[in-house]
C-alpha cells in the first residue's frame, strides 16, 4: 500500500470526523481499516431531524457507531416518517415547517454564475496538419518540377540579343518590355500624363495598395463578392487585352499589324519564332 | 563486426542508433539538439514537428498548417514559386555578375559569355526566362490572392506590401532589361524612360535621375546595373522579409472560402 503522510492522513480522518459525525480516532481508525467503516445513509439523517418528535431528534448520536448490519435497520425505520412527516405539520402549524434544517447543513447559495468559460477562446480551432511532411514535400517538387521547366525551358529557346545598342539608329517600332506594353498601347489612345502616368501610379500603385481598405466586405466566398471580383476581372481582361495588343497587334509607326500576315513586331519574341 | 548491407546501414542509421560521423563533436556542433540530422529520423508526430522546429525552415514555416492550405489547387504554390524564382535569379545572376563590366564592353562581354563561357548562354537564358517568369508569376500570385479574398483582415497591410513586392519586381526586372546593351534593351528602356517623363511637375527631373543624362548612354547603364544588382535587391529582401512575417503573423494561410 502507497505510504500516506501521517498529516495527510490526520487530515482526511479529521474531514471525514465531522462529515460523519463520528470521532476523529475512530475515522483514522476505518481509514487504516483497523474497523469497520461507519456506512451512512444520507436520507434518514436529514429526516430524522425533521421529525416533530424531540425524541427522535437526538437521533444523530446514535450514528456515532453505527456497525455495518445496523444501518439497513435504521435506514427502514425513518422511512414511513419521510411520507407523514411533511404534511401533517403544513396542515395546522405552518410555522414549525422547517424546509431549512439547520443541522448538517454544509452548503448554501451564494450565487448563479452563468454557464460560460471565464477566458473566451481566441479562434475556433481548426483542422491542421504537420508541414513535414505535408506542406514542404509538395513544395519541394513544386520547386524541383519549376527547376526542371527553367532549365529546359533556357535550353531551347535562346534570349534574344540584337546589334550593340546606338542610339542613332532608332528601330521602328521601340517597343517597351513586355509588362509594360499594355502601357505603351494606352499611350497611344490618351493624354501621356494620363496614360504614362496616372494609369500606373494612381490605379496601379495607390489604387491597388488601397483595394482592402476599399472594400469591406468581409466576405471571402466569391459568390457573396460577385462586385469585387467582377471590377478585378475587368482590370485583368482590360490589361491583358492592352497587352497582347501591345506585343502582337502594333507595327511600324504603333500601326495595326496582324501577326500572321504582317509577322511580329516584338525583337523580345523573335527568337522564340525563328529559333532553329 | 558483421558487415551490413547497405539496406542494414540505411536502416541502422535512419532509426537514429548509427554512431560515429553523425555522433561527432563536428556535427553535433551543426545540428541543434533535437534535429533529426542528429538524433535521427524516425516517422513519428513528434519528429515530424522536430524536422520543422530544428531547421532555419521554422523562420517560414509553422509546424503545423490548416488542411486546406496544403492542397495545391488553393495556392498553387504562386507565392512559393515566386520566392523560389528569386533566389534562382539571384544565383544565376551573381553568376552572371563574373562575367559582365557595366561600360562599352557590355556587349561584347555578353557575347563571349554566350561563345565562350561554359554554360553562359544556358545561365544566362535562365536568368532572363526566370525574369520573365517571375513578374509572372508574381501577377499570378497576386490574382490568386485577390479571387481568395486573402487581402481582408486582417491581412489588409501584407497585400500593400505585395503590392510593393509586385512593382519592386516590376523595377527589377526593367533595370535588368538595359544590361545587354543591345538595340532592344537600350529602346526598351528609353521608351519606358519617356513614359516615366510624362510625370507631371517633375517628369523632366525622374527622367534625367532615371538615365544620368538626358538620353540613355554608358551612365545609364552603370546607373541600372547598380540598381538592378544592389539596390532593387536589397529593398526587395527587406520587404519580402516583412511579408513573409506578416504571412505567418496575421493566422498562416487565408481560407477556406
Amino acid at each position: 500500500m502507497v505510504d500516506i503522510p501521517e498529516h495527510l492522513l490526520l487530515r482526511s480522518a479529521e474531514a471525514r470526523a465531522k462529515a460523519l459525525g463520528i470521532t476523529v480516532e475512530q475515522a483514522l481508525a476505518e481509514m487504516k481499516g483497523e474497523s469497520a467503516p461507519t456506512v451512512v445513509d444520507d436520507e434518514p439523517e436529514v429526516i430524522e431531524v425533521d421529525l416533530p418528535t424531540p425524541v427522535e431528534a437526538e437521533a444523530p448520536a446514535p450514528v456515532e457507531t453505527p456497525k455495518v448490519e445496523e444501518a439497513p435497520v435504521k435506514a427502514e425505520a425513518p422511512a414511513p416518517a419521510k411520507a407523514a412527516t411533511p404534511a401533517p405539520p403544513k396542515a395546522d402549524t405552518p410555522e414549525e415547517v422547517d424546509f431549512a434544517p439547520e443541522v448538517k447543513v454544509t452548503q448554501r447559495l451564494l450565487t448563479v454564475v452563468k454557464a460560460k468559460p471565464i477566458q473566451k477562446a481566441a479562434s475556433e480551432p481548426v483542422d491542421k496538419v504537420n508541414t513535414w511532411p505535408h506542406l514542404m514535400l509538395p513544395e519541394f517538387i513544386s520547386l524541383m518540377a519549376m527547376m526542371a521547366f527553367l532549365i529546359i525551358l533556357s535550353a531551347i529557346l535562346q534570349a534574344p540579343l540584337l546589334e550593340e545598342a546606338n542610339p542613332n539608329i532608332t528601330p521602328n517600332p521601340a517597343k517597351a518590355p513586355w509588362y509594360f506594353l499594355g502601357l505603351q498601347e494606352a499611350l497611344s489612345y490618351w493624354d501621356p500624363q494620363i496614360a504614362g502616368v496616372m494609369i500606373p501610379l494612381v490605379i496601379g500603385l495607390i489604387g491597388f495598395a488601397a483595394i482592402p481598405y476599399i472594400d469591406r466586405n468581409k466576405e471571402n466566398n466569391p459568390s457573396k463578392r460577385k462586385y469585387a471580383i467582377m471590377m478585378y476581372t475587368f482590370f485583368l481582361a482590360g490589361a491583358g487585352t492592352l497587352t497582347i495588343i501591345g506585343v502582337l497587334f502594333r507595327g511600324p509607326g504603333w500601326n495595326w499589324t496582324y501577326p500572321w500576315i504582317d509577322g511580329i513586331w516584338f525583337d523580345d519574341l523573335l527568337d522564340w519564332i525563328y529559333f532553329e | 563486426m558483421a558487415k551490413l548491407t547497405l539496406k542494414e546501414r540505411f536502416k541502422k542509421v535512419s532509426a537514429g542508433s548509427g554512431d560515429g560521423a553523425r555522433a561527432s563533436k563536428f556535427a553535433t556542433s551543426i545540428f541543434r539538439p533535437g534535429s533529426p540530422f542528429r538524433k535521427g529520423y524516425s516517422d513519428s508526430p513528434r519528429n515530424r514537428s522536430y524536422v520543422v522546429m530544428n531547421n532555419v525552415l521554422y523562420h517560414l514555416h509553422p509546424v503545423k498548417v490548416k488542411r486546406h492550405g496544403v492542397r495545391l489547387s488553393y495556392t498553387l504554390c504562386l507565392g512559393g514559386m515566386s520566392f523560389f524564382l528569386f533566389i534562382v535569379l539571384t544565383i544565376t545572376g551573381i553568376w552572371l555578375m563574373f562575367y559582365f563590366r557595366p561600360t562599352e564592353m557590355a556587349y561584347a562581354d555578353i557575347q563571349a559569355l554566350q561563345t565562350s563561357v561554359a554554360f553562359g548562354s544556358l545561365v544566362r537564358n535562365m536568368h532572363r526566362w526566370g525574369a520573365h517568369l517571375m513578374v509572372l508569376v508574381v501577377f499570378l500570385h497576386m490574382s490568386r490572392v485577390f479571387y481568395h479574398g486573402a487581402y481582408k483582415a486582417p491581412r489588409e497591410f501584407n497585400w500593400v506590401i505585395g503590392v510593393i513586392l509586385l512593382f519592386l519586381t516590376l523595377f527589377l526586372s526593367f533595370t535588368g532589361y538595359l544590361l545587354p546593351w543591345d538595340q532592344l534593351a537600350i529602346w526598351a528602356v528609353t521608351v519606358g524612360g519617356n513614359m516615366a517623363s510624362y510625370t507631371p511637375v517633375f517628369g523632366a527631373q525622374i527622367k534625367f535621375g532615371l538615365f544620368a543624362g538626358l538620353e540613355a548612354t554608358t551612365a545609364t547603364l552603370l546607373r541600372f546595373y547598380v540598381l538592378h544588382v544592389l539596390f532593387f535587391p536589397f529593398i526587395i529582401v527587406i520587404f519580402m522579409a516583412i511579408h513573409f512575417w506578416r504571412v505567418r503573423k496575421d493566422g498562416g494561410i487565408s481560407g477556406p472560402l
